[in-house]
Order: C-alpha cells, then sequence, then structure tokens
C-alpha cells in the first residue's frame, strides 16, 4: 500500500453501481452463507476499480456494511494489502518492480528514465494526474525481467528506451500491446523455444492462437473484476 | 535433455489454444472419467506412486500430503486449496500454466478434490495477475459449460465446485496459513501449527494447500501411469520440473525438464549460457530468492534436485535459477533480497517483525562498508536468532540468502569494510 494515510480530500458518499451492485452478490456468493467476509478483498478490489482505482473512507464503510463487518477490519485489510491504494493514484499507475531478479536485469535504468522523463521518484505524481510511481516488490515474472506494470498490465523486458517508447506511447493515450516490449513470446527464450518445438511442427497439435480472452476495455476505463 | 513427449505442459509458451478445444486436443480430459472411476485412495496411493513432491518450494510428498485428510466426511466439509499466489522472486512458473495451460490445473483441481472428498475448490491467485485470472475464470467456465466440474462433474455423480479468489499483493499469502487467513477475509497472518490445515483449514474445515504445479501435474502422471513420472530424474527426486531461468544469462525463459538435469547443462542448453561465458559465472540462487546462494565452484556440477542442493546447504525451492555474473555487486543483490523480506514480513512475531528491518539496514552498510568488522559475526548470529524462532518460515526465508553470501563470499564483505576503512585514513591523512 502507498502510505496508510487516508487521503485529504474526501468524497461524501460511496455507492456501488447497480451493476457492480450484482456483480459483488456475485462475488460473496461464491463463498458459504455466513463467510461473506471472504469476499472483502474482491469487493474492496470492486470498489477501487469503480471509483478511479483508489479507495476513499465511505467506500471502505460501504464495503464493511455490506459484508457485515466491523469497518475497522476492513480498514486493517486495506492496509495489509498492497494493491489498495487509499489516495488518488495517476490515470497510469506505474507499479516498477525493482526485486533482485529485475534489479540483475536493469530495473535502475527504467527507474531512471521515469524520473528523466516524468521526473517521478518513488510515491511521486505527476501533476496532471497522468502518472504516478510506486516501486513494489517482486511481480512474479523474473524471466521477462524488468517488469513495469500499468493499472492491470505488465509490460516486459524493460530497458532505458523500452521504458521511454512506453511512457511516450501512453503520454499519448496509445498503450502499446501488453507483453514484452522487446517483442519476444512470453517467457520463451528470445533466440526461439529450446523445448516443445517438435510439437509445434505438428498439425493436429497446433490451434491457431484465440485472441485474447473478453475485450480489452481502454486502460483508463474500470474494468470488469476478474472474478465475475 | 527431456524429450517433448515426456512434457506435460505442452502450451507452456502459449502457441495452442489454452480454452478448452485446444486442451481437449492435447489430451487434457480425455480420460477424467475412467480416472475418478477409482476411489479416493485408490487415486492417492497412485500419487503416491508416482513420488511426486509438491512443486511450491517445500518438497513435501503430495500424495502422503493427500493422504492426511480425514477418511470420511464428517460434519464439516472438506476443501481443495490452490495456492497460486506465485510471489517468491525469481519465480514465474504457474503464471505460465495459469495463462497458457489453465485447464491442466482445473483438471487437476478435480481430481486432487475428489480423492481428499473435497466439495470445492478455492484457487487463491495473487491479485497482480489480473489477466491470468481472466484465462483462468474463463477456463473454469468452460469446464463447468461442458458439465466436466459443478454438479454432477464429469457424468460420475461427484459434485464439485471450483472457485477463483483474487488477493491483493502480499508475499505472506503464500504460506499456506496466511492465505487460509486472507481467504476468510482477513489480513494474511499465518497460523500457529498444529493444528494443521488437514485437521483445521479452511473456515475451521479439513483442507489441504498445494501448490499450482503440484495439482496441474497430477491428470498427465495418472493417464501416463505413476511408473513414467518415477521413472524420470532419479530416486526420491522424480519427474519434470519447471525451471525458472533469470538474471545473468543470454536469454531468461522458462522451461520443463527432467528432474535432477545438471545445473550448467540448464543454463547452457536453455537460457543461452551465463552474460560472458560460463567463467564468467559468480553465483546462483538455485530456487527461488529465499534459498542459500551458492558459488560457481558448486554450481559447476550441481544436479537440480531436492536432495543435490539440499546436500549443499541450498535449496530446490521453487526451482527459480537465479544466476548472477562476476559483474553483479553480489552484497546488493542480497542486501536488495533483506529489503523484500523486511517489506514482506507480516509484523506478527517479533524476531521477524524487527530482525528483517535490522538485518537490512546492516546489510545496507556492508554494502557500502560503513560497518565495522565484528557486525559481520553479529549480523550472522542474528540469522540464528531469527530462524527457526517464528511461526512461519518467512524468518528462515530472511535468515537464509544472508547466511549464503556470508558462507560463500565473506571476503567480499570483509575487503568493502576494508577499503571503506582504507578511504577513511586516506581521507584524514589529507585533512
Amino acid at each position: 500500500m502507498s502510505g496508510h494515510a487516508f487521503a485529504e480530500n474526501q468524497p461524501d458518499s460511496f455507492a456501488f453501481t447497480p451493476e457492480n451492485e450484482a456483480k459483488a452478490d456475485a462475488l460473496i456468493a461464491k463463498y458459504p452463507a455466513g463467510r461473506q467476509a471472504s469476499a472483502v478483498i474482491p469487493l474492496l478490489d470492486l470498489a477501487q476499480r469503480q471509483h478511479d482505482n483508489w479507495l476513499p473512507r465511505v467506500a471502505i464503510e460501504a464495503v464493511a456494511k455490506k459484508l457485515d463487518m466491523a469497518p475497522i477490519r476492513v480498514l486493517e485489510v486495506v492496509t495489509f494489502y498492497t494493491m489498495f491504494n487509499l489516495k488518488p493514484v495517476g490515470k497510469y499507475f506505474l507499479q516498477a518492480c525493482t526485486t533482485t531478479p529485475c534489479w540483475l536485469r536493469g530495473s535502475d535504468e527504467m527507474m531512471k528514465c521515469i524520473k528523466d522523463k516524468l521526473g517521478l521518484d518513488n510515491h511521486g505524481a505527476s501533476e496532471d494526474g497522468m502518472f504516478s510511481l510506486l516501486e513494489v516488490e517482486c511481480l512474479g515474472g523474473c524471466v521477462n525481467a524488468p517488469i513495469l506494470q500499468v493499472n492491470d498490465d505488465f509490460y516486459e523486458d524493460m530497458d532505458y528506451d523500452a521504458t521511454a517508447e512506453l511512457l511516450e506511447a501512453l503520454k499519448q493515450g496509445k498503450p502499446p500491446p501488453v507483453g514484452s516490449m522487446k517483442g519476444r513470446n512470453m517467457s520463451e527464450s528470445s533466440a526461439g523455444a529450446t523445448s516443445l518445438t517438435s510439437l509445434r511442427e505438428t498439425e493436429a497439435a497446433y490451434v491457431p492462437r484465440p485472441p485474447k480472452p473478453a475485450v480489452e476495455a481502454p486502460v483508463d476505463a474500470p474494468r470488469d473484476g476478474g472474478d465475475s | 535433455m527431456l524429450k517433448d513427449e515426456d512434457r506435460i505442459f505442452t502450451n507452456l509458451y502459449g502457441w495452442f489454444d489454452w480454452g478448452l478445444d485446444g486442451a481437449r486436443k492435447r489430451g487434457d480430459w480425455s480420460t477424467t472419467k475412467q480416472i475418478l472411476s477409482q476411489t479416493p485412495e485408490e487415486v492417492v496411493e497412485l500419487v503416491k506412486a508416482s513420488g511426486l513432491r509438491g512443486r511450491g518450494g517445500a518438497g513435501f510428498p503430495t500424495g502422503l500430503k493427500w493422504s492426511f485428510m480425514p477418511k470420511v466426511v464428517g460434519d464439516r466439509p472438506h476443501y481443495l486449496i490452490v495456492n497460486a499466489d506465485e510471489s517468491e522472486p525469481g519465480t514465474c512458473k504457474d503464471r505460465e500454466i495459469m495463462r497458457n495451460d489453465p485447464h491442466k490445473l482445473v483438471e487437476g483441481c478435480l481430481i486432487a478434490g475428489y480423492s481428499m472428498r473435497a466439495c470445492a475448490a478455492y484457487i487463491y491467485i495473487r491479485g497482480e495477475f489480473y489477466n491470468e485470472s481472466r484465462n483462468l475464470q474463463a477456463a473454469i467456465d468452460q469446464a463447468y459449460d461442458a458439465g466436466l466440474i459443478g454438479k454432477n462433474a464429469c457424468g460420475t455423480g461427484y459434485d464439485f465446485d471450483i472457485f477463483l479468489h483474487r488477493g491483493a499483493g502480499a508475499y505472506i499469502c503464500g504460506e499456506e496459513t496466511a492465505l487460509l487467513e486472507s481467504l476468510e477475509g482477513k489480513k494474511g497472518q499465518p497460523r500457529l501449527k498444529p493444528p494443521f490445515p488437514a485437521a483445521v483449514g479452511l473456515y475451521g474445515c479439513p483442507s489441504t494447500v498445494n501448490n499450482v504445479e503440484s495439482i496441474a501435474v497430477v491428470p498427465e502422471i495418472l493417464r501416463r501411469g505413476p511408473e513414467w513420472f518415477a521413472g524420470l530424474g532419479r530416486e526420491r527426486n522424480v519427474g519434470t520440473k519447471l525451471f525458472c531461468i533469470s538474471g545473468h544469462v543470454n536469454n531468461p525463459c522458462n522451461v520443463e525438464e527432467e528432474m535432477g538435469i545438471p545445473l550448467r547443462e540448464l543454463i547452457d542448453k536453455h537460457a543461452g549460457g551465463v552474460i560472458g561465458g560460463w567463467d564468467n559465472l559468480l553465483a546462483v540462487i538455485p530456487g527461488g530468492s529465499s534459498v542459500r546462494c551458492i558459488p560457481k565452484s558448486i554450481c559447476d556440477d550441481i544436479l537440480m534436485d531436492f536432495d543435490s542442493l539440499m546436500a549443499v546447504k541450498s535449496g530446490l525451492g521453487t526451482a527459480a535459477v537465479i544466476v548472477m555474473n562476476k559483474q553483479t555487486d553480489i552484497v546488493k543483490a542480497i542486501a536488495r533480497l533483506s529489503y523484500f523480506y523486511k517489506h514482506e514480513s507480516c509484523g506478527q512475531c517479533t524476531p521477524c517483525r524487527e530482525g528483517t528491518g535490522w538485518m537490512w539496514r546492516v546489510m545496507e552498510r556492508l554494502v557500502t562498508g560503513e560497518a565495522e568488522y565484528e557486525e559481520i559475526d553479529a549480523l550472522e548470529q542474528v540469522t540464528k536468532q531469527i530462524e527457526g524462532h517464528t511461526i512461519c518460515a518467512l524468518g528462515d526465508a530472511a535468515a537464509w540468502p544472508i547466511q549464503g553470501l556470508l558462507t560463500h563470499f565473506r571476503g567480499e564483505v570483509e575487503d568493502r569494510i576494508k577499503e571503506h576503512k582504507a578511504s577513511l585514513s586516506t581521507l584524514q591523512a589529507a585533512e
């Protein structure tokens, strides 16, 4: 979490949209009766997505009420997990991994580029509200290091130039395709796969990869909860 | 080198359709009903016979773990919990399973759940894996629609649900009891064991927590027979394993290989070798950030399996190989891991909460050399006071990387202090 203090400017009220209210009910239904507290993380996530990617006090209270939990228990969860933001974040929320596997592959260069191009240090935000930066711990994509997460998406194989290219594209509101910025496929070797190649040749096994699941919402729009 | 026909994760690189149709073409779901026609005990025995050891880090025999579940469902339902909170630095294998081969996991859940008489599985996926969770949820939905899971799963009369639960960013939730706490809607702080989850787990009910890879390999093992799996690798260290090769190699990648492959072969054949050549290798962290690093002299001929690495006081862990060449500031690399553990400590146990921060601050001074020689011994002693004195293994995990550094690279640490002292005296002389 990017700090444990509430934002200064708090809205007066928060309510789930009817659509999200239905989603919240579907999320709660995943757990046995009486165990609705299990849905606290999914509901906070839903609330955050509805509220420009940060959680005001009223949203936390709304989730507590919906789940019949004491608000302090919900706040406890909010401050324990890093993905909940108590303050506004940029339209493009940059989460840069600098843990050892990313650091070995040059995450310092990625950070330097963000500083050079946007003037941002860790926890920094641009004045126009477009960007904010948070250094995060291991994102779990270490063979594609370094990784820069932008909102929900991982951009991989970053270096100084790739970071500059990505930031420029974001400024223009045109996020590049998610994944490696070097054009390599997933986690296979950039020199070409060293395994499974015999299967690739067998036509029986080969099925063209379908387009990405669900529609890619514009990166700045609230997205569907991944659970629903 | 492992032959392609012996590889389980045939869509590791996402070349093919990850959906149900593609999965079926690759053999998934083909004999599930037949597998489930055996008794739960028979399935457990087959998994035991395969020699499969847990793929999440600890290497506990999977079949044995399943056998700890009560044999009769009493007034509390049984649950299978899948640990998809992949966050161990260096590790990125479950991500590929979930986005490229999710049906292997879904089918594995059904079979594993059946063997422990579970009513449902909860898959706890780390929150950052948003796109991965969409593929996995789509695969679950496809399986429901095709009648493979849910009521009367695969037409066997067995009812089984699978729910996906997204986390929200906390390494500690990869610890099985912290995961259970988190799944119950609380802070992810580990529980004391015993009682173990098989007795008192999710909602106080009998539960078993398994890693994604452990579950996803089960259907293929049962289809081909346990002797096939047990015939790969060497005794007590059998089967195939997903390896993640990161750091200073020419071509970092994930690859499925035979257990016990020599580390050098793994790096040279699949990852294009160490940057600057094998002789430019400094050290490798062979099993994710929590295990002790090994210097080049050990890397030269070490085999990548549980027992070989344990014999050199390291571990296979998650088989995440982090390579560091001679251009690496290894003190800084380990100090960054110390920061990671400080950041991720849940704050419950004093030795870990206070100790991880203390160790990190000392490590930062060792990076610059602004320390006294005695502090090296003090640091080593503190790692031993943390290790084994906390509820969960995060304390151990924070201690081991530093112990590895001090065992194999103590000279490097001492040299820095020496250099720093020398630069100070030069300054004083100049004044």
